[in-house]
């Protein structure tokens, strides 16, 4: 069991905010005081560039630096020579993404899916009008779920590019990412994974899914924002062409030619978001500290709760009550989204109103937007019963009139 | 910040039941169409000028009740209005919404509720869509620009 109280004094927003009942994790999580602690022992204490320098400080932030990235390694069982610090998932989704425009040919074929979110599959959108490849949607089940007969279904020869969300971050669902892997290697095509709603959630082993690429941000997960990473394969890395040229990532460099580096130096063009990477790693030693297992286990108990408590709300429609992330999406009858959530702050309640960066999955539920509620692992059963409250409220609101 | 500044009786009427809801196939109108991107939200807004003056406005869109109700009270607000007056009172609307002080002169009648909306931020988009379609369809008009 994990004390939700002392989890609470962790996270210094709520001593400023103590009424907030922050239910948006899945846009961004609260950050936790070691992180912040963190970044300040960078800024305050040492301030300067990694790799470069041949100096005691240098040493030490390059020694930081390295050692965040071995932590971020063993969080996710890669190589640290498989860990890219970019500026966020969105940025790593586009880096595999803009190589694969030299790779693609007319015929070629990426399947994705409309659970995407929005840096997870507009970046192919474009590579594929730019390479003539075709852009193939994995048809979903009526749930809206991946699953790997309908997988099966669009694999084909021309498959090249896989590239899917690992769980939505609208409708919390997990994908069989494991079996779809190991189909997709049977046709020699790469595996992108979105992890950026699954890696602040649960174990993702990247050796077990025997994924190629694997992208999340730190932001979701405690950590600061301007931070993320992308996983690659060793050999899938240095075969990538960079996104950025410049300082650090360059081998020899003359007149008229360039070699760069290996992995991951060569995809880390200039000075690096070191600040970020070393409060990434603080980040990961919190959730460390705590458990994977036992946060699921406790935000599940909270959607679970919840659940039990929205489906008897009259005029409640719910889109996703199977969901193995903590996420719950639903709207209320004749009520617009946006003006839930306005009612919902003024009780303190903060959750997402809209289309979530996800405009594909919400037009398949046949709506224009939605309500999100997102749990972590400071959230509490108050929280629950104040959101719970809120949502009575507002409905009430809203029939008075 | 006080809910009943937002959700004022007058907004939910027009929401209920809105005036010159519908658009029309009638290339005499100017048509715009906006999104706001961030909420789903979408509006078109027609417009239509004899003379120097909004003979008729028409709007038909999905959206929020600050949204859709917002539609209702601009065409109501700038029918029969020249075009001159029609951008003099959008810049009042705009100048209310910001919480600013505005010219009670120009700006009259039922959009004077949307004072409430300046105390929250996040609903100035829903407020204004529907005035940003019917300025915009106004600049094009001005311009000589026919629809298409």
């Amino acid at each position: 069991m994990i004390d939700i109280n002392k989890i609470r004094k962790d996270f210094p927003v709520y001593s400023k905010q103590p009424n907030i009942v922050y239910l948006d994790s899945a846009a961004s999580s609260l950050k936790v005081r070691s992180v912040i602690e963190q970044l300040d022992h960078y800024y305050q204490d040492l301030g300067v560039n990694v790799h470069r320098g041949a100096y005691e400080l240098a040493y030490q932030t390059t020694m930081l630096f390295e050692d965040a990235r071995q932590t971020v390694a063993k969080f996710i069982h890669a190589d640290e020579e498989e860990i890219v610090f970019t500026r966020g998932a969105t940025s790593a989704l586009n880096m595999v993404a803009h190589a694969y425009r030299d790779i693609l040919k007319p015929g070629d074929e990426i399947i994705t899916s409309e659970l995407e979110h929005h840096s997870s599959v507009l970046p192919w959108m474009i590579i594929a009008k730019q390479t003539g490849a075709s852009l193939i949607y994995i048809p979903l089940t009526s749930s809206g779920r991946i699953t790997v007969e309908n997988f099966k279904s669009v694999l084909s020869d021309q498959t090249k590019v896989v590239a899917l969300t690992h769980v939505s971050n609208v409708m919390g669902y997990l994908t069989p990412i494991a079996e779809i892997t190991k189909l997709a290697h049977e046709k020699n095509a790469v595996v992108i994974l979105d992890g950026a709603q699954s890696v602040p959630h649960m174990n993702v082993d990247v050796k077990l899914l025997d994924i190629d690429y694997l992208a999340f941000s730190g932001h979701k997960m405690f950590g600061p924002s301007g931070v993320g990473v992308l996983y690659g394969k060793k050999h899938l890395l240095n075969q990538l062409e960079p996104f950025e040229y410049g300082g650090e990532m360059a081998d020899i460099v003359l007149k008229d030619s360039v070699t760069f580096k290996e992995a991951p130096m060569r995809l880390e063009a200039g000075t690096p978001v070191i600040s970020g990477a070393i409060g990434l790693a603080a980040a990961i030693r919190y959730i460390d500290s705590i458990g994977l297992d036992n946060i699921h286990q406790h935000t599940r108990e909270l959607q679970q709760y919840t659940l039990e408590k929205l489906k008897q709300i009259e005029g409640v429609t719910i889109y996703n009550e199977s969901a193995e992330n903590p996420v719950i999406t639903f709207n209320i009858d004749n009520v617009h989204p946006h003006d839930i959530a306005t009612l919902l702050d003024q009780n303190h309640v903060n959750v997402r109103a809209g289309h979530h960066c996800a405009q594909l999955i919400t037009r398949f539920l046949g709506v224009s937007s939605t309500l999100r509620a997102s749990f972590h692992v400071y959230n509490n059963k108050q929280d629950c019963d104040a959101f719970i409250n809120a949502v009575i409220a507002a409905k009430n609101f809203f029939l008075a009139f | 910040m006080n809910i009943e500044h937002l959700y004022r009786q007058v907004i939910m009427d027009h929401y209920k039941s809105p005036k010159n809801k519908g658009i029309v196939a009638d290339n005499s109108y100017m048509t715009v169409h906006l999104n706001n991107p961030s909420c789903g939200d979408e509006m078109t807004v027609q417009v239509k000028v004899q003379d120097h003056i909004i003979t008729d406005v028409k709007h038909q869109g999905t959206g929020c009740s600050i949204c859709c109700s917002s539609a209702s009270v601009m065409s109501v607000t700038l029918k029969d209005h020249t075009i001159v007056e029609a951008q003099a009172i959008l810049h009042e609307f705009y100048e209310l919404i910001k919480g600013y002080p505005f010219n009670q002169e120009i700006l009259t009648g039922d959009a004077i509720v949307y004072q409430g909306v300046s105390q929250f931020p996040a609903r100035v988009k829903c407020a204004t869509l529907a005035w940003k379609a019917a300025e915009q369809a106004i600049i094009k008009i001005k311009e000589g620009k026919t629809n298409g």
